[in-house]
């Protein structure tokens, strides 16, 4: 019996209201050893928003983003982009990796890092030809990078390294783009230029999901949160399920007295 | 004799082993360029020594069945197995225990190969018809290496070079960036198990004239060699496979005129001084450009600093900068300032103070990494630039 049928069965999922929803998680549930990490989560992700996904340390943010891509193999749980299966959309989907997860030492250039997003549509024997080198060129301009195309990888900053996974994301031309901590340790430049295409990307109909840290910038960078401790602690847009209460519940003691302060300022 | 021999002059059966060897050289340059691009190159190590069993019985088979025993063909197909055997050990220990991968292949690889010693022993203390010269499977042996065989290994490494150069792309984004390469459908898993399979493919091809204890080094040593020259992942491949055609080749040239010198070892050694000149003279990452580039910067450093005190109008008590202000010509013996020294230390330090207001720029600001405290704001700003910060600085702000 297959780990979904599993949930069927225990009558633990969700009714079908996915819909073709650009990221519906059902059942979701992620373990390391015997230690689940994500636990039966459910998630839906609606078209054309800016949503973050919010939680203290360790509390499966980046285990649930990379489950859903099928990059960790859930306990249990279906996934579906766009109301299909994976496979059959995965060139609709664009994934930024945390900064620290590749070895900048790697041999290798900027634009070869951003033609990496173009390997999809060459295929194994494809020619790289003017187009993708136009393409590639594009997509460093638009992160404000194109200057740096020729660079060895490790001669970037953290932040420039940051714009450049972005530019291959969008160098794949995806429907759905995934963010892990894309904010993570750049500089305030790196923040803007990177905040200020995603923002583009939503503004064309696009729907972006990025795992986020700072949670003073939550109301001003995203139209929905999504809630997470292990379980699903909350979802929706951020008038609504952003609220100290719903914070405390999801980060327990872990939050400082002033943040919540501040929360509820924000909050008005 | 030695010049006949790279020339290749010394007969059709020196010249087709020749060849082979080249062929299998490239081939494992460029398949052991992606096992280090993935840092993976120590389970080659695994695989080549979990061959002897497999060796040892297919030989002891093919006798028991009649034969020879000596078919090169049934030898590979024997030690493939036992390698595949030997590398299913490896992966099932890291991934089912708490075994890390690094304590599996060594002892994966001693088991294996301690079981096949002891194989090989018996077979030579049995008598078994004509003993197929297996030692030479160790370190490798071209003397008396049939036509066959040689067709065998080099059609062999084609094949494998042209397995690596179909499956270059995803090798190449599972190495840097397996996550990324799964959302890609890239299975990981199997790239990784392809990359394993071009590995023993290399290994069983190659036993017969490297021998089974030093392919190690024709997949890793031309991949590291060629990591010095460059730093795209593509080039390393390719010159990996250029360094490893190189050695095997002279290996080979140099064994057809001194059969009883082993194989492998030749190669190796010539692997070894591609590596070393590489190491040495490399233009950016070698020892002696790393060497002479921190000179230089030290230089500058202490150049930049004796300017900086001497426009501040402090005394330069290091030796070592009072020597290098001298040699430039900006500091009498004395140690006082010459006109050229008083007119650079003047521009050094408008360069520090552009390099201020850059920092605290809005626009700028980002540019402002590229401050280590020794590149002139020329080489980083535009003449446009260089303007404004300079109108800036003529007119400071009021206090």
């Amino acid at each position: 019996m297959s780990p979904l049928e599993l949930v069927a069965e225990n009558g633990l999922r969700a009714p079908d209201l996915t819909g073709d929803s650009p990221l519906a998680i059902r059942g979701m549930t992620v373990s390391y050893g015997d230690q689940p990490v994500v636990y039966s989560v459910d998630m839906t992700v609606r078209q054309g928003a800016m949503t973050a996904i919010i939680g203290p340390n360790g509390a499966g943010k980046s285990t649930l983003l990379k489950a859903a891509l099928g990059i960790v193999a859930p306990l249990s749980g279906q996934v579906t982009v766009f109301g299909q299966g994976l496979d059959a959309t995965r060139n609709r989907i664009a994934y930024v990796p945390q900064r620290a997860s590749v070895d900048w030492d790697f041999p290798t250039r900027v634009s070869d890092v951003v033609m990496m997003g173009l390997y999809g549509q060459l295929g194994l024997l494809g020619r790289v030809r003017g187009l993708h080198r136009d393409r590639v060129q594009a997509c460093l301009a638009r992160v404000g990078m194109q200057d740096f195309g020729d660079r060895q990888i490790g001669q970037l900053s953290g932040g420039q390294q940051q714009r450049v996974f972005l530019a291959r994301a969008l160098a794949q031309g995806a429907d759905l783009y995934l963010l892990d901590e894309p904010f993570a340790g750049v500089d305030a430049a790196t923040e803007r230029a990177i905040i200020n295409v995603l923002h583009e990307l939503r503004d064309e109909g696009k729907t972006v999901v990025a795992v986020h840290h700072d949670l003073s910038t939550v109301r001003s960078y995203f139209d929905d949160v999504f809630l997470i401790n292990r379980r699903k602690m909350g979802e929706g847009p951020v008038e609504q399920a952003f609220t100290v209460p719903a914070l405390q519940a999801t980060y327990g003691g872990r939050l400082a007295e002033g943040q919540v302060a501040q929360l509820a300022l924000d909050a008005g | 004799m030695l010049a006949e021999a790279l020339l290749l002059q010394l007969g059709y059966n020196a010249t087709l082993v020749t060849f082979g060897a080249t062929a299998l050289g490239v081939a494992a340059g460029a398949t052991g360029a992606f096992l280090f691009l993935r840092k993976r190159s120590l389970v080659s190590d695994a695989v080549s020594h979990a061959t002897l069993p497999g060796l040892a019985l297919a030989f002891l088979i093919m006798v028991a069945l009649g034969g020879e025993g000596r078919s090169l063909l049934g030898l590979m197909a024997g030690s493939a197995l036992s390698a595949a055997a030997g590398l299913w050990c490896v992966s099932a220990l890291s991934r089912h225990t708490r075994v890390p991968e690094d304590a599996a292949i060594g002892a994966v690889l001693s088991v294996f190969f301690g079981f096949g010693v002891v194989l090989l022993t018996v077979i030579q203390s049995v008598p078994l018809g004509r003993q197929a010269g297996l030692e030479g499977f160790l370190l490798g042996s071209t003397a008396g290496m049939l036509f066959a065989d040689a067709v065998i290994i080099a059609v062999g490494g084609l094949a494998v070079l042209a397995a690596v150069l179909v499956l270059r792309r995803p090798l190449t984004v599972v190495a840097f960036d397996p996550g990324f390469g799964e959302t890609q459908g890239l299975r990981v898993a199997r790239i990784d198990a392809a990359l394993m399979l071009l590995v023993m493919a290399v290994t069983v091809v190659g036993l017969k004239i490297v021998g089974l204890i030093l392919i190690v080094a024709m997949l890793i040593i031309p991949a590291v060699t060629a990591r010095f020259w460059t730093n795209q992942a593509s080039s390393v491949v390719l010159l990996a496979g250029f360094f490893g055609g190189l050695a095997g080749y002279v290996g080979a040239a140099t064994s057809a005129i001194a059969p009883d010198l082993p194989t492998g070892p030749i190669i190796v050694l010539t692997s070894f001084v591609l590596f070393a000149l590489s190491m040495a003279c490399a233009p950016e990452r070698g020892v002696l450009a790393a060497l002479l580039r921190h000179r230089r910067f030290e230089r500058l450093v202490h150049l930049r600093q004796g300017l900086l005190a001497m426009a501040q109008g402090q005394h330069v008590y290091e030796a070592r900068t009072r020597r290098l202000l001298r040699g430039q010509g900006f500091m009498r013996p004395d140690g006082v300032p010459t006109e050229s020294g008083k007119g650079e230390a003047a521009r050094v330090l408008r360069d520090e103070a552009r390099w201020q207001v850059v920092r605290a720029s809005a626009h700028l600001s980002e540019l402002a990494v590229r401050d280590d405290g020794l590149t002139p704001t020329e080489d980083v700003l535009t003449a446009d630039q260089i303007a404004e910060v300079d109108r800036r600085l003529g007119t400071p702000e009021a206090v």
